[in-house]
């Protein structure tokens, strides 16, 4: 019997599809037919095991979405909290231990002190006091400043979170004031976000926009440790940019920001996609999100995928949709883009340290 | 102890992935479980893991189909919770903290047990669902799990007809089959 037939009368018995005819005729072959029983067995077992990935699959999206809704409603805790509890937290732990130590602290100072004017001449005693009940103030001062910073700790303490990423990829700032341009794969059921910076800075960001038939989404740094960057060195381009244009990317491959060059090589994108651009540059995963910029510094374009089969096949999100992004969202969100690019005219090398501190590592979970 | 109505109704929801129910369970459970966490050298973070891991647990309970909570949700979810978050403190090497528990608890180790197995099984399949390649693992995918007809998914990936299809999905399944044994029987 082929094989094929074998396995979808199986499938079908499982299922309950089959005629009682047709059933009892399985049942008899199964009974007549050990190899055919252990097959059916085993197939049965593998089928259960597959569908309970689904299964599973499907309850833990459900799990994600309502662990969100929850964050949402401030029910299961944001992150920012957490800083500030684990300090504060630590502190009323090792508060006596603190108090303790400075006392001992105090006591070795004065005694040593003591000992020390004990054995020396009287003019090195009037000198040693005034050092050591400095000390004592000093020792007074650090425990008041810890105090102070403990007091202050939420804000003057960046979060540094531990966050086990799922992915990287890049974005770059579209408003100074926290919004930032990244692909709508890249986001995608991600459960939290955070951007990070050259320096190594992470904050939390929230997407404002996604849209998935184009590509693009837009997120919000939440954070409020970030800080505003008042002017950006790009512009965004508004019309169309033009075949074999110089063009380059800055994104996130790697830990560290990464270079790269080429120019564009058609304006459409995968199968006559008349919303992104093909380019030609090296790019790896994670580049995704990542500006292209051409040589008078507009952003023309977001990198957002590339041809599998073929090398240096990139396609790239055409920069006119970021607008039409933001007149769907101008209601709820007010973002000004940039309408000069500064680094128009200079080298490279000035131009993308100037682009570097916009350009972001979008990581997620 | 008995179990309420109540209880019965919700875990009913639960196996059979009903979102309300499942978030019934969270708004009446998981402040409990994150400042017993919080408590206990955990992050809020710690918590949302741990308490998905104590949900996921329930709900293999409950659709397994022979399921019987001798204990209110409450009680069980939290000893889920101590125990894995305990588990996870010695795995992480932190301090370990003084559990004496206030809180009731019930014994849940053959139920880790078995979800530890389930767990691993199952990243067996996931797995070897990864290594069969494109279009297989779509395919797969489109009818096992997301339960999409054989004529949706033959429009879908561009078959003639659904028999074709229905040819290369059994293809397909028969290379899925005998890498997952293979890895199986080795065990894992």
């Amino acid at each position: 019997m082929d094989e094929n037939l074998l396995l979808d009368a199986i499938e079908r018995y499982r299922k309950g599809e089959m005629t009682s005819q047709e059933k009892t005729f399985f049942e008899e072959m199964r009974k007549n037919n050990p190899e055919i029983d252990v097959m059916a067995v085993e197939h049965t077992f593998f089928l259960n095991e597959l569908e309970k990935l689904g299964e599973r699959k499907s309850y833990k999206y459900t799990l994600d979405e309502v662990e969100n809704t929850l964050v949402n409603e401030g029910i299961i805790a944001k992150k920012q909290l957490k800083a500030k509890s684990k300090i504060i937290y630590l502190w009323n732990r090792y508060r006596k231990t603190i108090a303790v130590a400075a006392c001992i602290a105090a006591l070795v100072s004065i005694s040593t002190a003591t000992i020390v004017s004990m054995y020396s001449g009287n003019k090195q005693a009037t000198n040693l006091t005034p050092l050591v009940k400095d000390k004592i103030n000093k020792l007074e001062d650090k425990v008041d400043r810890i105090e102070d910073k403990l007091d202050n700790a939420a804000v003057v303490i960046p979060v540094r979170p531990k966050f086990a990423e799922k992915f990287r990829a890049t974005g770059f700032l579209i408003d100074g004031s926290g919004f930032i341009a990244t692909n709508a794969h890249v986001i995608n059921n991600a459960r939290n976000l955070i951007v990070e910076n050259k320096n190594g800075d992470q904050f939390y960001a929230k997407p404002v926009y996604v849209n998935k038939s184009t590509d693009l989404a837009i997120l919000k740094v939440t954070d409020t440790s970030y800080k505003k960057i008042n002017i950006l060195p790009y512009s965004i381009r508004r019309s169309s940019a033009e075949l074999g244009d110089q063009i380059f990317t800055l994104g996130y491959p790697r830990e560290e920001v990464v270079y790269g060059e080429g120019y564009l090589s058609a304006k459409s994108g995968y199968s006559g996609d008349t919303s992104s651009y093909q380019i030609s540059i090296s790019v790896n995963p994670g580049n995704s999100g990542g500006p292209v910029i051409n040589k008078n510094g507009e952003v023309i374009g977001i990198i957002s995928s590339k041809e599998t089969n073929a090398d240096g096949v990139v396609f790239a999100i055409k920069s006119k949709n970021i607008y039409t992004a933001l007149e769907e969202i101008k209601t709820s969100e007010s973002i000004k883009l940039p309408s000069m690019a500064a680094i128009k005219g200079m080298d490279r090398v000035r131009q993308i340290k100037k682009i570097e501190d916009c350009v972001f590592m979008v990581k997620g979970n | 102890m008995n179990i309420s109505e109540q209880e019965q109704l919700l875990l009913k929801g639960l196996a059979e992935n009903d979102k309300k129910a499942v978030e019934t369970i969270y708004r009446e459970n998981y402040t409990t479980i994150q400042s017993f966490i919080v408590k206990n050298n955990g992050y809020p973070d710690d918590a949302r893991d741990i308490f998905q891991e104590a949900m996921i647990v329930l709900y293999e309970k409950v659709s397994s189909g022979s399921f019987e909570l001798t204990c209110q949700i409450k009680t069980y979810l939290y000893s889920i919770c101590r125990r894995l978050w305990l588990k996870r403190l010695q795995q992480l090497q932190r301090f370990n903290p003084s559990t004496e528990s206030i809180e009731q608890i019930v014994s849940v180790e053959d139920e880790l047990d078995t979800h530890e197995k389930r767990n691993a099984d199952l990243i067996i399949m996931e797995n070897a669902l990864n290594k069969i390649g494109e279009p297989c693992k779509s395919l797969l995918k489109a009818y096992y799990l997301q339960k999409k007809s054989m004529p949706e998914i033959a429009e879908f990936f561009g078959y003639t007809n659904a028999d074709n299809a229905k040819t290369q999905k059994y293809k397909c399944l028969v290379r899925l089959k005998k890498i997952f044994f293979a890895q199986y029987k080795n065990g894992g």
